[in-house]
């Protein structure tokens, strides 16, 4: 990676700025989703799908990725000018996330050549769209139990069993798959494999889910003697929960390589304090309540230092105490936050928090609930806020196994 | 609302929070913790010296005066590791009467007093009272006279009063809070009561004013006062801070420690989810605290924003340690309802703290005056 060049820097990020102010449309004409686990139509799908494609051949997307892969070959810091002028004009999100913030970084990282020159390329431009198979219905969060078998003919595999929660996997192209490859290991975790499978092929088959919302945005896959190729294996036969956890450690923050832009669009504080402005009660704005002001200073001390987090991360002197602990914390800080904090706001809206979207009187369009609502696929996907609080008991306390 | 504090860290700080670390680990094991608790001086007179003879008692005091020439931003990983190791003594009450000189004291009562409390003579200040809140302007002991000034009243909590030097009181003077220098060596029998807190590692003393004269030459600057005041309002609570972070980090590890030996329905107590989960929810809170303290201590100089990082930083801390020691006793079980048990060290200094210069709420409702 070349060095920090500020002029060039400076001059990207007031390039970058001006490029999402002319870009942004501010108004769609239809509602977009807030976050990539909630593209519940083709409407919504196409839209982001180009929206990404625009960003990333603007040169805002995968800056600090290798140029022979699609990306830009700058250093790190220009990404982060980018997606911060995203952020700045509230950019809608990209759509890609499980080829960008998982895939990836994985491939960047212990990918072959011939992965890397493959597959690098179509997911930051949205062409390829992966999605993610690990979690099965009946192995929610106990992933190292996962149950779909994958059998080695010649050079293929034969894929059986079911995957959920599959984000976008009725749009998908490509899935990280965690399979079942030796039921009889003597550790279940040494029986999986971790591979890329391919979607659009016979015995692949996805149902649509409808969320606790009323929308769509995932899938339940099903694989009936599905074949996928063998050279789509990600480190040996029997080492796919190394490669999992490892998967997970990019989405979890505690690893880099993530190509930039976001992929959840939050609610932040201002909104709820402009939503406390708004709402009145007994004929005062409920902001001027010192009960409701203790609560809302809760919430804004407790945003601003799950950011001081972030960047105190970046201290080495200061986390030297449990090296991992703010990483492998970040999961469980922000996304009971984001709950919690959509929940308070519910209450906000008083007799109107009965009002459900679609009504032309819910307050917002209904967002606060549907976004508290929504709140649970963060809390309870990726490794469910209970499981967070063992892999930090366990990984960074140094607490027994429960 | 857009600038709310941010985190740096310095060489400086960095190289002293290493030195701290080892210094309060050896010099401050629990045990002599547990043994000043019941010395009546408190401290260790030789571990005194030795931190004057670091030059921590100068650091936030400009070279012109003897001092280090740094902030309180380098004060806090001291301070910190101090609070980890429940460490005893008059270096944050003598650091903030430096503070006090600092920003209200006139020229000649810098030049006279910095350079001495830079080379180890402990000082204090009196402020509390008994009627009044957190707000430090809302004082009652009065000064009255021209060149000789008469001092009445009482004063409350004045740390390490009897090892002290100098005591920099808060009165009403002239129609506006004021303050004034008494040296301890004119107070008169019986101006000292020592006061029996619950935070058995201090020693904190009530002060009566009445029957003290001090030449109108010890009053502080008149025009600074509030501004003065303001100041060691801030720079007690982000001392506060660094304190309880380090508490709390120590309560923390302190309870981890018991739920990895010992042993009930022959498993590891830890193992139990019951106990698990919310040690992590103790110990998420402590990160949280201890990225809000580097906030305040990088953002405490800057206008505005230094108040609001500061007063975030002692309710997250606040919460973060009050937390953790109430959840220590609890996970100790039979042993943490014992005087034996360290928790209750934790728990007792997390009500002394928040008794001191504002607990959470009380932060949360002046920010709001200054955010929402």
């Amino acid at each position: 990676m070349s060095e920090v060049n500020e002029k060039e820097l400076a001059e990207f990020a007031a390039e970058a700025d001006a490029w999402f102010a002319e870009n942004v449309d501010p108004d769609p004409g239809f509602m977009l989703p807030l976050t990539f686990m909630e593209v519940g139509t083709d409407q919504q799908f196409d839209f982001l799908r180009q929206w990404q494609n625009k960003v990333w051949e603007a040169g805002y997307l995968g800056a600090a990725w290798p140029r022979e892969y699609g990306g830009g070959g700058l250093p790190e810091a220009f990404q982060r000018a980018a997606t911060k002028a995203m952020r700045k004009h509230n950019g809608p999100i990209m759509l890609n996330a499980i080829g960008l913030n998982w895939t990836g970084p994985l491939l960047l990282d212990i990918g072959s050549e011939a992965h890397k020159a493959k597959y690098l390329k179509g997911i930051l431009s949205a062409e390829d769209i992966w999605c993610q198979g690990f979690s099965e219905p009946e192995h929610g969060s106990d992933l190292g139990n996962a149950q779909t078998r994958a059998v080695r003919e010649g050079e293929e595999y034969v894929v059986n069993g079911s995957k959920i929660w599959t984000t976008q996997g009725n749009y998908a192209k490509y899935m990280i798959l965690l399979a079942r490859t030796d039921p009889d290991a003597p550790r279940k975790y040494d029986g999986l494999s971790f591979f890329l499978a391919p979607m659009q092929i016979p015995g692949v088959e996805t149902h649509p889910i409808r969320k606790l919302t009323g929308e769509y945005g995932f899938t339940q896959t099903f694989f009936t003697d599905a074949r996928i190729p063998a050279d789509g294996l990600i480190g040996a036969e029997g080492e796919g929960w190394k490669v999992a956890m490892r998967t997970l450690e990019y989405e979890r923050g505690a690893r880099g390589g993530q190509p930039g832009g976001y992929v959840i669009t939050e609610r932040d504080a201002f909104d709820v304090l402009d939503l406390a402005r708004r709402m009145m009660r007994g004929g005062e704005p409920l902001m001027e309540d010192p009960v409701m002001q203790d609560r809302l200073m809760d919430f804004i001390i407790e945003i601003q230092a799950n950011r001081l987090c972030q960047e105190r991360q970046k201290v080495a002197p200061l986390t030297s105490d449990r090296p991992m602990g703010l990483a492998l914390s970040s999961k469980l800080m922000s996304t009971e936050l984001v709950r919690r904090l959509n929940e308070f706001a519910v209450t906000l809206t008083g007799p109107r928090a009965g009002y459900y979207v679609g009504d032309e009187n819910a307050v917002d369009e209904g967002i606060w609930a549907r976004g508290y609502l929504n709140a649970f696929s963060a809390t309870i996907g990726g490794g469910t806020s209970q499981i967070q609080h063992n892999i930090i008991g366990e990984h960074v306390l140094g607490l027994p196994k429960s | 609302m857009e600038n709310l504090g941010r985190i740096g860290f310095s060489e400086e700080q960095a190289d002293l929070l290493e030195v701290a670390e080892s210094f309060c680990r050896e010099r401050s094991p629990v045990e002599r913790v547990r043994a000043l608790i019941r010395d009546s001086l408190g401290h260790d007179p030789a571990v005194w010296q030795e931190m004057a003879e670091l030059g921590w008692l100068g650091i936030a005091i400009p070279e012109a005066y003897g001092g280090v020439g740094l902030g309180l931003a380098e004060v806090v990983p001291v301070v910190e590791q101090m609070g980890r190791r429940l460490m005893a003594g008059p270096f944050v009450s003598t650091t903030l009467a430096g503070q006090a000189l600092l920003a209200g004291g006139t020229e000649a009562q810098k030049a006279a007093w910095l350079p001495r409390l830079a080379e180890g003579m402990p000082a204090t200040l009196a402020l509390m009272e008994a009627d009044g809140n957190w707000d430090l302007e809302a004082v009652t002991a009065t000064a009255e006279g021209g060149a000789t000034l008469s001092l009445s009243g009482q004063k409350l909590f004045v740390e390490n009063a009897a090892t002290a030097g100098l005591v920099i009181a808060s009165v009403f003077h002239d129609g506006a809070p004021a303050l004034v220098l008494i040296e301890t060596e004119a107070l008169p029998d019986g101006a000292l009561r020592r006061e029996t807190v619950i935070d058995e590692t201090r020693r904190s003393f009530e002060l009566t004013l009445d029957g003290i004269s001090v030449p109108s030459s010890q009053l502080l600057d008149t025009g600074k006062a509030r501004a003065a005041l303001s100041h060691i309002h801030l720079a007690a609570n982000l001392l506060a801070t660094a304190e309880m972070t380090g508490c709390t980090q120590a309560c923390i590890d302190y309870t981890i420690d018991y739920l990895n030996t010992r042993k009930q329905f022959g498993k590891l107590i830890g193992s139990y989810q019951a106990l698990k989960h919310p040690s992590v929810d103790a110990y998420v809170t402590y990160e949280q605290a201890r990225s809000h303290l580097y906030s305040a201590a990088h953002s405490f100089t800057e206008q505005g924003t230094g108040e609001v990082a500061t007063r975030m930083a002692k309710t997250a801390a606040d919460k973060a340690l009050s937390f953790a020691a109430d959840r220590a006793i609890q996970f100790h079980g039979g042993f943490g309802f014992t005087y034996d048990c360290d928790a209750h060290l934790y728990r007792r200094r997390a009500i002394w703290h928040a008794s001191q210069h504002g607990d959470a709420a009380w932060h949360k409702r002046k920010l709001a005056q200054m955010l929402l």
